[in-house]
C-alpha cells in the first residue's frame, strides 16, 4: 500500500492541512515513510528578501509540520528544493516512485487559477502515481 | 583558492551559456531603453553593459549576478547629461567607480543593513514608477497605432510564456513587432530617431572634460548618488541571489568590483551601471550559477550588436515601450500593496516617505537617504520610551529606572523625579536600563545633584549593567566636591 508518501508543502495553510491528512495515511501503514518536499519559488524570492516576515511565516510553518510528525512518531525526512514549484515536485515524484503524493489546494477561483497556474492541478496531471489534493 | 575559482567559473559551463545567451537576449532592449532614458545614444548604454557585465564576471562578488546599464543609474544621469553633455557622463561614470572603490576597500557594504526593509521597497516601488513614467512620452498621444503597438507587445510578452518558455517572450515581442512595423509601413518612431548604432567594439578613450574643481563640482554630486544607488541595488540584489541559490556573496568585494568596472565604463564611452534585479532573477532561473553566465551575457550582447545592429534601428519605440512598461510591473513590489495595512504605520510612512521624496526629485539616492534618516528617527523615537517608576517607604525612596537613557530619552527621565521633601536615603536602580552615551550620564548627574539638594538625601546608584558602570565612572561627576550639573 502506500508506503512512501511525497508530501508537497509551501508553508501555507492548506499545506498545514495537507500535512495532517498525510499523516493520517502514514499511520494506517506500518512503517510508512513520508518525505515532505518544500519548494522555494525562485520568482518569488525578491518578495521574501523585501517583507522578510513571509520568509519568517514559511520557515515556522515548516517547524509546525516537523513538529506534527514528531509527535505522531511518523518518520520523515525533509526536501528543501529551489525552482518552479509545479515541475520541481512533478519530476521530484516520478524519479522517485513514491507510493503516493499529498499536495493542498490553495482554492483559488477560476480566474485566479487562469492568472496564477494551479501547482496541484499541473501535480495531478503530471505525476504518475495516485495523489490526494487537500481541499 | 585555485579550485573555488575554477568553480565559480567552470562548475556549471552549460547552464551558465545557456542563460548567458538568455540574459544577453533580453538584455538588448533594456540596455537600448536606459539610454534613452538618459537622453544619451544606444550605444553608450550597450558598451556599458557589455563592459560592466564583463568585469564583473571578473572581479564581482556574487556569482552568477548580473551587472549592466540600468533605469535607476539612468535616471539619476538625466539632467547631468541635458546641462552639460555626454563628456562630463563619462568623467562622473569614473569618479563614481573611483567612489564605490573607495566604499569597497573601507567595507562600507556593512553600513548597507542600515537600510531598512521598507525603504528597500519604497526604493523598488519608486525606480518602477519612475521607469514607467520615462516610457509615457513615447506612448502617449502619438497616434493610435501606437496605441496597438504597445497593447500588442504587452499580449506577446505575457501571453507567450504560456505556449512556451523556451525564448524570453520580450526578445520575441521586440522581433515580431518591429517585423510588423517594416512590413505594415506605419509611421512610428524608431530607436533609429533617437541616436545611432555603430557596428564597432567600444574604444578606449579620455573623457574630454577639464581637469579642475569646477568639473569636480559638477560631476562629484552625481557620482556620489550614483555610488548610492548603484549599491543600494546591487546589494540588494545579491541578496536575493543568496537566497535563491543559497550560497554566500561577499558584499564588499562585490562593492569593489562594481568601483572597477564603472572606472572600465567610464573610458570605454559607457555609462554607469549597476546590477539588475530583474536580468539577475532571469538569470538564474534560467539555470546560470557561476561567472560564466555574466561573462556570457556580455560577450553574446556585443556580438549580437556587432552583427545585428542595422535591424536594432528598426525597433519602434512603442515596442521598446511596452518591454519598458513590463519591466516596471516586475520591478514594483506588488505585496507592499497588500501588506500596506497589516505592517506598523511607521513602516509604510518610512515606504511611502522614500517614494515620494523619488519621484518628487527623480533620484533615487536622495530617497534612501531620506527614508534612512526618517527610519532612524522613528527608531529612536520608538526606543526612547522610558519608564521610571518610584516606592517610597519611610525616609527612603527607590526609584526603578526601565529603558534605554541615551540624549533622546533624558527629558523623560529627568522629569520623572520628584525633587521635594526630606529623605535619608534613595536608590535610583538601574538594573532594567541601560546608559548610553555623554548626554545620560550628564542626566544622572543633574538628577543626582538636584536630589541631594533638595532632599538632603544620600543618593546611591544600583544595578548598572558594566558597560553602563563604565560609562557612569568616566564621565559622572556628581561625586566630586564642588560638582554642578553643567559640567558636561
Amino acid at each position: 500500500m502506500y508506503r512512501k508518501i511525497l508530501l508537497a508543502v509551501d508553508g501555507s495553510e492548506h499545506s498545514k492541512r495537507a500535512a495532517k491528512h498525510a499523516l493520517n495515511v502514514a499511520s494506517l501503514v506500518q512503517g510508512a515513510k513520508v518525505e515532505v518536499i518544500s519548494v522555494i519559488d525562485l520568482s518569488k524570492v525578491k518578495t521574501e528578501v523585501l517583507h522578510g516576515e513571509l520568509k519568517q511565516k514559511r520557515q515556522q510553518a515548516l517547524e509546525e509540520i516537523k513538529s506534527m510528525f514528531e509527535k505522531e512518531n511518523v518518520s520523515y525526512e525533509l526536501k528543501i528544493e529551489r525552482g518552479d514549484p509545479g515541475p520541481t515536485i512533478v519530476s521530484y515524484a516520478n524519479k522517485n516512485e513514491f507510493d503516493l503524493v499529498v499536495i493542498g489546494s490553495r482554492g483559488l477561483n477560476s480566474l485566479q487559477e487562469m492568472v496564477l497556474g494551479s501547482v496541484s492541478h499541473k501535480v495531478a496531471k503530471r505525476v504518475h502515481c495516485p495523489v490526494m489534493i487537500i481541499k | 583558492m585555485l579550485n573555488k575559482l575554477k568553480m565559480e567559473w567552470f562548475g556549471n559551463v552549460k547552464g551558465d551559456i545557456l542563460s548567458g545567451i538568455v540574459v544577453a537576449l533580453a538584455l538588448i532592449p533594456e540596455a537600448i531603453a536606459f539610454s534613452i532614458i538618459a537622453g544619451v545614444d544606444p550605444m553608450v548604454g550597450l558598451y556599458a553593459s557589455f563592459c560592466i557585465a564583463v568585469v564583473m564576471a571578473f572581479v564581482g562578488g556574487r556569482p552568477a549576478m548580473i551587472s549592466a546599464a540600468t533605469g535607476a543609474m539612468a535616471l539619476l544621469m538625466v539632467t547631468l547629461v541635458k546641462d552639460h553633455g555626454i563628456q562630463y557622463l563619462f568623467a562622473t561614470t569614473i569618479l563614481t567607480g573611483v567612489i564605490q572603490l573607495i566604499f569597497g576597500i573601507f567595507k562600507i557594504a556593512r553600513f548597507m543593513k542600515f537600510i531598512p526593509r521598507s525603504v528597500m521597497v519604497g526604493f523598488v516601488n519608486a525606480l518602477a514608477i519612475l521607469i514607467f513614467m520615462a516610457q509615457v512620452p513615447h506612448f502617449v498621444g502619438i497616434s493610435t497605432m501606437t496605441y496597438v503597438f504597445v497593447a500588442l507587445t504587452l499580449v506577446i510578452i505575457y501571453g507567450l510564456p504560456r505556449i512556451t518558455k523556451a525564448v524570453p517572450s520580450a526578445l520575441v515581442a521586440i522581433i515580431v513587432m518591429t517585423v510588423a512595423a517594416i512590413v505594415g509601413g506605419f509611421n512610428l518612431g524608431t530607436v533609429g530617431d533617437l541616436g545611432e548604432i555603430t557596428r564597432s567594439l567600444p574604444m578606449f578613450s579620455i573623457p574630454n572634460v577639464p581637469l579642475n574643481m569646477e568639473t569636480l563640482s559638477i560631476i562629484f554630486p552625481t557620482a556620489l548618488g550614483l555610488s548610492i544607488v548603484g549599491l543600494t541595488e546591487s546589494l540588494l540584489t545579491a541578496t536575493i541571489v543568496d537566497d535563491m541559490t543559497d550560497t554566500p556573496s561577499n558584499k564588499n568585494k562585490e562593492s569593489r568590483g562594481q568601483g572597477i568596472a564603472n572606472i572600465v565604463v567610464g573610458f570605454f564611452g559607457g555609462m554607469a551601471g549597476c546590477a539588475m534585479i530583474g536580468q539577475t532573477v532571469i538569470n538564474v532561473k534560467s539555470g546560470g550559477r557561476g561567472r560564466l553566465s555574466t561573462f556570457v551575457a556580455g560577450v553574446f550582447l556585443m556580438f549580437l550588436i556587432l552583427v545585428l545592429g542595422d535591424w536594432v534601428v528598426k525597433i519602434p519605440m512603442a515596442a521598446l515601450a511596452g518591454v519598458m512598461i513590463m519591466v516596471s510591473i516586475g520591478t514594483f513590489d506588488w505585496s507592499s500593496l497588500r501588506t500596506l495595512t497589516k505592517v506598523p504605520l511607521t513602516d509604510t510612512v518610512v515606504m511611502l516617505v522614500t517614494v515620494i521624496t523619488v519621484v518628487a526629485t527623480h533620484d533615487l539616492s536622495k530617497g534612501v537617504i531620506a527614508g534612512v534618516i526618517l527610519s532612524a528617527i522613528f527608531f529612536a523615537a520608538k526606543i526612547s520610551k522610558l519608564e521610571v517608576s518610584s516606592k517610597e517607604s519611610e525616609h527612603r525612596t527607590v526609584y526603578n529606572v526601565k529603558g534605554q537613557l541615551f540624549f533622546a530619552s533624558v527629558q523623560d527621565f529627568v522629569n520623572s523625579f520628584a525633587f521635594k521633601g526630606k529623605q535619608d536615603l534613595i536608590l535610583i536602580d538601574f538594573s532594567e536600563a541601560h546608559i548610553w552615551d555623554d548626554s545620560a550620564v550628564a542626566a544622572i548627574d543633574k538628577v543626582v545633584l538636584k536630589l541631594k539638594e533638595q532632599t538632603s538625601a544620600e543618593v546611591k546608584l544600583t544595578g548598572l549593567n558594566d558597560v553602563s558602570d563604565e560609562l557612569v565612572q568616566k564621565l559622572a561627576t556628581y561625586n566630586k566636591t564642588n560638582a554642578k550639573p553643567s559640567n558636561h
